[in-house]
């Protein structure tokens, strides 16, 4: 009796030491894009440790995360909003991005940016995106169905459970930061949004090459009408935007696919594009973006944003919730935080300017 | 008998075969070794050993050598 | 299912929980169910080919029994009656009957083997003959699968089937006992090419959980895959840039890749038999050994016996032996003997023979005319030492230095340097490149790249080397431990927390170090390429 309890406790001794080792050794390998960028793989995790209680999700790529300020909607017209976005997010990854944000709260809209349909785009698909966009998820059958639904060929499920098996080989390159920072994250966003200074103006922005085939992929579609009905299921209005970004070049016909596809299904599609919308907006080429037309910096994101928040008071029903106390008070927060970093970041910026 | 020793022995010199006991597994004799030597034992006593007889049991020493050459003189 | 993926992993994982849960006698059931369905995996249209070999080398083996069986009953029952001479005729009679089925079966089996593996060769080789000749019209190529491993379990069936002709075994009743025999699936990619007699001891018995042995068994697969995945596999990235380019990776450059690509090949074949052996050992199945450190040989001979053991013990015991002991190659020597006089002659046959089997041993390991060369070029370097032999003995009677240390290090140097060479045969489809790769080693004026960081291009970076390094030394460091006895044994009789140390940190470096997976830099080096 006593030599087989002995056995026992060897055994387990053993196994306990086995899987916490393990376990740091995987918080120690992970990439710690947080603060050693890109700082784009920190967003999706960041959002657990939000308030649920958001009127307006976005789901979407650099183009919702870059060019939308939920700050100013909230600042200017009490919208309680939440990006979701990731790097280069496709559609099948947005769809469980958005079922994975629907295990904690149900929105009153989610906005969708219809990049993500991009065939050209998901043809190019980057294991390291997929990482960035699904290692901070927690688990849930939404992350397995985005794993599922986003592995490439050369990727094995196995190390999307086991991280460690992933960036085993990170070992060698290991510094200070990653020991730092292996329990903690730094707060890089603004409920989603990641602020940009500076300007680039827009300049002989090429038209884009003729395509072989401008289709939207099956697979696209399918993840499309999926979000559609998750949307219908739990009463949430869905929203189609495409972001005024110049680049990568929006085709008409990806254009007139999704206005197909939202008359077909009583949606709502605004481009940003679009001239009349541009005139509204205010978005000035030469002014508002950091990159020569691909994301907008800061100027441009409020502008944007001033526009989406009237537009969803006006025509999606969204009220203004300023009046609740202790809502107020945790974006009086923010807003500092906001503010603290535009002056930062612009501090920064002319810095730069003077140097160069 | 004798016969065997000489033949053993022309092959390899330094090597007690009265005394050893492990010719094969210890690698004092190889494949080359036992062709040259199935040649010579088989023009000396006249008996045919075949592929199925060459096992490490038959080769070992030269006493289990002996005893198989007995035998199949027998059989023949 | 390749030994270094996660699938193998969790499959072998599955067996053997359930291998040790479920009846005792539904053991060796469950090894037949897992071995066919790991082939299944592999691919479902190779099943045909293994059950065929398996079922016509099985029957012939029950009649070939059979037929035996009849006889010693008949000589039994009539002992008395019969004279010696009718006793020769009768068994004579039989002796016919059972060849004709095994010749009939074994022309059968070398025939799937020949058309899925040799057939292209064959017409590859007409057509430069034809076009040679000035014919336009050239044979087109067939379009054959080859089966998993059916090199392995043809020549282990073959094995089976000559011993059973033999006598030396007695053949399976049990034709699933058999199917097994055949298919165990951690064989059956790579080896080792086991014997019926060996392997029927322990395959089929129940076996009870015994913790050793398991853990003894695992040990084996993590040093296995330590040597698999942080040796070889990180080695392979440098050799495949090297043989990939020939043009630029040449002088001194060759020595590079004869010693990385001969230390891969060991590191990558005997750490996949130890994945096989220790397998197999969890489950309580011995295997025949492989290996028996083969790079400490002292001469291409002992090497030889050294390396891929099962496979050269086959060809001696199943081609080496039957022709240099067949009538006509008797007759041969006899002829040789008066022509060329006692010592010559008798070994102009032995010769013959061994050129066959090493003929034969190229065309086994792939069919392309570089392994034939290859085996020819053992073949001339054993001849050849062999001639010299008794001057080595003069050599080292005379001199009592050959008996110290430093010799002994310098013949298995020398011979480590040889067999990097021949392995060079290995690396090129082309045997003019093999050459030119060969000779350019000599007065090559690039030698500066051994020193100059050119080495860091080839996919490696220096910790890649360091690590390789080590890796080296502890393979080194294993085989000297491994000469006094199992060096799992003494590590067992260690205190269990510096035991447990010892695995545990070998489990953590294959994990941390291991060339495995998308996030290795050096296998994306390689993408990038294509």
């Amino acid at each position: 009796m006593k030599a087989a309890a002995k056995k026992w406790i060897k055994f387990i001794a053993s196994a306990v030491i086995v899987v916490v080792t393990l376990s740091l050794l995987q918080m120690l390998l992970m990439p710690k894009y947080s603060v050693d960028g890109p700082v784009e793989g920190a967003f999706v995790a960041e959002y657990y440790g939000e308030v649920k209680d958001h009127d307006v999700i976005f789901v979407g790529d650099c183009e919702v995360y870059e060019n939308f300020s939920p700050i100013v909607l909230w600042r200017d017209y009490g919208i309680n909003s939440y990006i979701r976005g990731s790097a280069d997010q496709y559609i099948y990854q947005s769809y469980y991005l958005l079922e994975d944000t629907l295990r904690y709260e149900t929105p009153k809209v989610v906005v969708f940016n219809v990049q993500a349909l991009d065939p050209k785009r998901e043809a190019e698909a980057k294991e390291a995106y997929n990482r960035m966009s699904i290692d901070g998820m927690k688990w849930s059958p939404a992350k397995i169905g985005a794993i599922n639904s986003s592995m490439l060929e050369d990727e094995q499920f196995l190390d999307y459970v086991f991280p460690i098996l992933r960036y085993h080989s990170r070992w060698s390159e290991l510094d200070k930061t990653d020991f730092e920072y292996m329990f903690k994250s730094e707060k890089v966003s603004h409920n989603g949004y990641l602020m940009k200074v500076g300007v680039k103006p827009a300049e002989n922005v090429p038209e884009g090459k003729p395509l072989h085939d401008y289709k939207f992929t099956e697979k696209a579609r399918k993840h499309l009408d999926m979000m559609v009905e998750l949307c219908e299921k739990n009463g949430i209005k869905l929203l189609l935007i495409k972001a005024p970004s110049l680049y990568p070049y929006w085709y008409p016909e990806y254009d007139q696919q999704v206005a197909q596809y939202a008359k077909e299904h009583n949606l709502t599609y605004i481009n940003f594009l679009d001239e009349t919308i541009q005139a509204e907006t205010g978005i000035d080429y030469t002014k508002d973006t950091y990159d020569a037309g691909l994301h907008m910096n800061v100027e441009g994101a409020e502008k944007l944003s001033e526009w989406l928040g009237k537009y969803l008071t006006e025509n999606m029903g969204l009220t203004d919730r300023r009046g609740e106390a202790e809502l107020a008070a945790c974006w009086e927060d923010k807003i500092a935080f906001y503010e603290a970093d535009k002056k930062a970041k612009y501090e920064e910026y002319e810095k730069n300017i003077e140097a160069n | 008998m004798e016969k065997l020793l000489e033949i053993l022995t022309d092959l390899h010199s330094d090597v007690d075969f009265e005394t050893e006991e492990n010719l094969i597994d210890d690698g004092i004799l190889d494949s080359m070794d036992i062709i040259s030597l199935i040649t010579e034992i088989s023009e000396e006593y006249d008996v045919t050993i075949t592929a199925k007889d060459i096992i490490p049991a038959n080769f070992n020493s030269a006493k289990a050598l002996y005893a198989l050459i007995e035998r199949l003189s027998d059989e023949d | 299912m390749l030994f270094t993926s996660y699938e193998f992993l969790g499959f072998c994982a599955v067996l053997l929980l359930l291998y040790y849960i479920i009846p005792k006698k539904a053991q060796w059931p469950l090894l037949l169910v897992a071995s066919y369905a790991f082939y299944f995996i592999a691919g479902p249209q190779f099943i045909p080919f293994i059950a065929a070999t398996t079922l016509t080398v099985y029957l012939t083996a029950r009649v070939m029994q059979s037929i035996a069986d009849k006889q010693s009953a008949f000589l039994k029952a009539h002992k008395e009656e019969l004279s010696k001479e009718e006793k020769k005729i009768f068994k004579d009679k039989q002796k016919r009957k059972k060849l004709f089925w095994f010749v009939l079966c074994l022309l059968l089996n070398l025939g799937i083997l020949a058309t899925v593996k040799y057939a292209n060769f064959f017409i590859g080789n007409i057509n430069s003959a034809l076009i040679s000749f000035g014919s336009k019209s050239v044979l087109s190529f067939v379009n054959v699968i080859v089966p998993l491993g059916i090199s392995f379990y043809t020549f282990q069936s073959i094995g089976y089937l000559i011993d059973v002709y033999r006598g030396t075994v007695t053949a399976e009743k049990n034709v699933f006992k058999y199917a097994l025999f055949v298919s165990f699936f951690p064989q059956l990619v790579q080896g080792p090419i086991g014997r019926y007699g060996q392997m029927s001891e322990t395959l089929y018995t129940p076996h009870k959980f015994d913790s050793k042995q398991v853990g003894f068994g695992l040990e084996r697969v993590l040093w296995g895959y330590f040597k698999k995945l942080v040796i070889a596999d990180r080695l392979f990235v440098a050799v495949s840039t090297m043989i990939g380019d020939p043009s630029t990776y040449n002088g001194a450059y060759s020595i590079v890749i004869m010693l990385f690509y001969t230390v891969q090949l060991y590191a990558d074949f005997t750490g996949g038999i130890d994945i096989t052996i220790g397998l197999a050992e969890a489950m309580g199945i011995r295997l025949s050994e492989n290996f028996d450190r083969p790079y400490f040989s002292k001469s291409l001979k002992e090497y030889w016996r050294r390396w891929h053991i099962s496979m050269c013990s086959w060809f001696r015991d199943y081609l080496f032996y039957p022709v240099s002991v067949s009538k006509p190659m008797q007759k041969l020597t006899k002829f040789t003997k008066k022509v060329f006089g006692n010592n010559v002659g008798k070994r102009i046959p032995v010769y013959l023979s061994t050129a066959i089997v090493w003929f034969s041993t190229g065309i086994w390991h792939g069919a392309s005319w570089n392994f034939i060369v290859w085996g020819m070029a053992n073949f001339a370097v054993l001849m050849i030492s062999e001639e010299f032999e008794p001057l080595y003995k003069k050599f080292n009677d005379r001199f009592k230095f050959t008996k110290s240390f430093p010799y002994t290090l310098f013949r298995v140097v020398r011979t480590f340097a040889l067999v990097c060479a021949l392995n060079l045969f290995d690396c090129y489809v082309s045997i003019a490149t093999t050459g030119k790769i060969f000779f350019s080693a000599f007065g090559a004026r690039n030698y500066h790249v051994l020193f100059d960081g050119s080495l860091l291009n080839l996919g490696l970076t220096s910790l890649d080397y360091i690590i390789l390094l080590g890796g080296v030394l502890l393979m080194l460091t294993v085989s000297l431990l491994q000469r006094k006895g199992s060096v799992r044994e003494q590590i067992f009789r260690l205190p269990y927390p510096v035991r447990f140390a010892l695995y545990y940190g070998l489990f953590l470096i294959i994990i941390l170090m291991g060339a495995y997976g998308i996030g290795y830099d050096a296998s994306q080096f390689i993408y990038n390429q294509f």
